[in-house]
């Protein structure tokens, strides 16, 4: 009884850690106050400046999210199709050539930000590819697709080899059996994947911000940083984490309960890096 | 079955382009002097650089130090929310999980802006502070993920044949234990060398990293001397991997929550 009670009590302190931030933040994101830590009463006018676009930054601020999310839904999608295929490519495949591109696959994911950062700005100095969306879309999809391909992998090793086959002995083209037969099978590792792909996107700062190149496009990690630097936070960034927290928070719980109960691959995933 | 192999060729391509080119292209600029030729003078001006060696050994150093700290305090944890008579409910290990979720940036400044109006002042305390609390469940949750498919069994043949509790743990739980420590300090260790910016906020320019002086080499255009760096780090991480032998994958397969 007594070491359940430690137990639990160790627990709630180590978590207690891990959010008082977050919940400082959240708490003066309902009051109007310039500089954080002033309460000058409840407010919800930062919110409504996120929605309306209006003041203090708020314009920049919109346009970051906006790229925020494009470059991710793009690099997700991609990453998604891309690992997919190369996948079953990858699964299909024996000896020394699996082991070497399965090797490649990896050292996106074992890579520190920095190195992939800066070894893809290299690239594009090299191929003299003048760096921008673009440039930012395809370094995105280079850390992305390894965690589609892992996410995959692991359901074609559960799929029956020959619906595929069967498909292809039953008159259907290459195509319709991918589609038919084998992307339902997949589909949940697809997911997976993609969403994990979607988040890494957003999430990432250091990628970015070495190859955005100079013609001035910020996501909302390479604007925070810039804002940081100036010293003091735009106020609307506190509502902006809050309403990010909070969607993220339901979004998690929805899905593990979800697979709680159908009990069908209860695996949880989490952006590693 | 042949011809389905076939399918990973446009991403062996894209490999090739994307990732081996990039890090071929380290080691080439990283040997290039102004002129273009090939020059040991990056290397060498990195070992005559007094800011550059002090940034590493830092570097070093509050990367081990903070990844001791996610251990020790990382480590009962991950043991008790394994352990299904101490921790009956999920949501308790989803809440450890979902920080990860967060963006680091946003993580890192809210601590540091709580820092400044609690009225602390900002140096390698606070610094230690944001990197244990940005890394911590990368420590946990490696560890859970071991712990929670340890056959329970051998623990209890243990018990059964006489070894007390604190033998148990060190001969079997523990040593059964290691490939998520070894995934753990690898998710911990590597990623602290190389980050820039939370330092920079969280000491206040204070303190640098490593990743930082890579940064700021890269921004001011000397890519020729940000290249030899990054191959410096480069080795590093191939060295840690080397004798930790783990990798990521691990982590990525998650577990049961």
């Amino acid at each position: 009884m007594m070491k359940k009670l430690l137990a639990k009590t160790y627990i709630w302190i180590l978590l207690i850690l891990l959010y008082v931030p977050i919940i400082f933040i959240a708490v003066f994101s309902f009051t109007e106050a310039k500089t954080l830590g002033n309460w000058t009463g409840f407010s919800l006018e930062l919110y409504k400046n996120i929605f309306t676009g209006g003041v203090g930054g708020g314009a920049s601020l919109m346009a970051a999210i906006k790229n925020t999310l494009v470059i991710a839904l793009i690099a997700a999608a991609v990453s998604t199709i891309l690992g997919t295929v190369s996948a079953i490519g990858i699964f299909n495949l024996r000896g020394r050539k699996k082991n070497t591109i399965q090797f490649l696959n990896n050292i996106p994911m074992i890579n520190p930000d920095v190195i992939t950062g800066v070894s893809l700005f290299l690239l594009f100095v090299f191929l003299h590819f003048s760096q921008g969306y673009l440039t930012v879309i395809l370094a995105h999809i280079t850390f992305c697709t390894p965690y589609v391909v892992l996410s995959v992998m692991p359901k074609l090793g559960q799929m029956n080899p020959n619906t595929y086959e069967a498909a292809l002995d039953l008159g259907a083209t290459p195509a319709q059996a991918l589609r038919k037969v084998l992307v339902p099978q997949l589909r949940s590792g697809m997911l997976s994947g993609f969403i994990l792909a979607f988040t890494m996107s957003l999430d990432d700062f250091a990628v970015t911000f070495f190859t955005r190149g100079t013609i001035g496009l910020e996501t909302l990690s390479t604007y925070i940083y810039a804002d940081a630097r100036k010293g003091g936070l735009t106020p609307e960034l506190r509502p902006l984490m809050t309403l990010i927290f909070t969607i993220i928070l339901i979004l998690l719980i929805v899905i593990n309960v979800r697979q709680g109960r159908t009990k069908e691959g209860q695996k949880t995933i989490i952006p590693v890096k | 079955m042949s011809k389905r192999s076939n399918w990973a060729i446009p991403y062996f391509i894209f490999l090739v382009i994307f990732v081996l080119l990039p890090l071929i292209l380290i080691v080439v600029y990283a040997f290039q002097g102004q002129d273009g030729g090939f020059t040991m003078e990056n290397i060498t001006k990195f070992f005559a650089d007094g800011d550059a060696l002090n940034t590493f050994a830092v570097s070093i150093e509050v990367a081990i130090e903070n990844t001791l700290i996610c251990l020790l305090l990382g480590y009962p944890a991950a043991y008790i929310l394994a352990n299904k008579d101490l921790n009956k409910s999920a949501v308790t290990v989803i809440l450890f999980i979902l920080p990860m979720w967060i963006n680091a940036l946003m993580r890192t400044l809210a601590t540091a802006e709580l820092f400044n109006v609690l009225g602390f002042s900002l140096g390698k305390g606070t610094l230690l502070y944001g990197l244990v609390y940005d890394y911590l469940p990368f420590m946990i949750y490696p560890i859970y993920n071991v712990l929670l498919k340890m056959d329970n069994s051998y623990a209890e043949a243990a018990a059964d044949l006489g070894a007390t509790p604190v033998q148990v743990f060190g001969k079997v739980t523990l040593p059964l234990s290691m490939p998520g420590i070894s995934s753990g300090i690898l998710m911990v260790f590597m990623p602290t060398v190389s980050t820039f910016a939370i330092s920079e906020f969280l000491t206040n320019n204070k303190i640098k990293l490593f990743g930082t002086i890579i940064q700021e080499n890269i921004n001011s255009s000397m890519w020729n001397y940000g290249a030899a760096l990054s191959l410096i780090m480069l080795l590093i991480i191939g060295l840690t991997t080397l004798l930790l032998g783990g990798d990521k994958e691990n982590a990525v397969e998650g577990g049961t929550v």
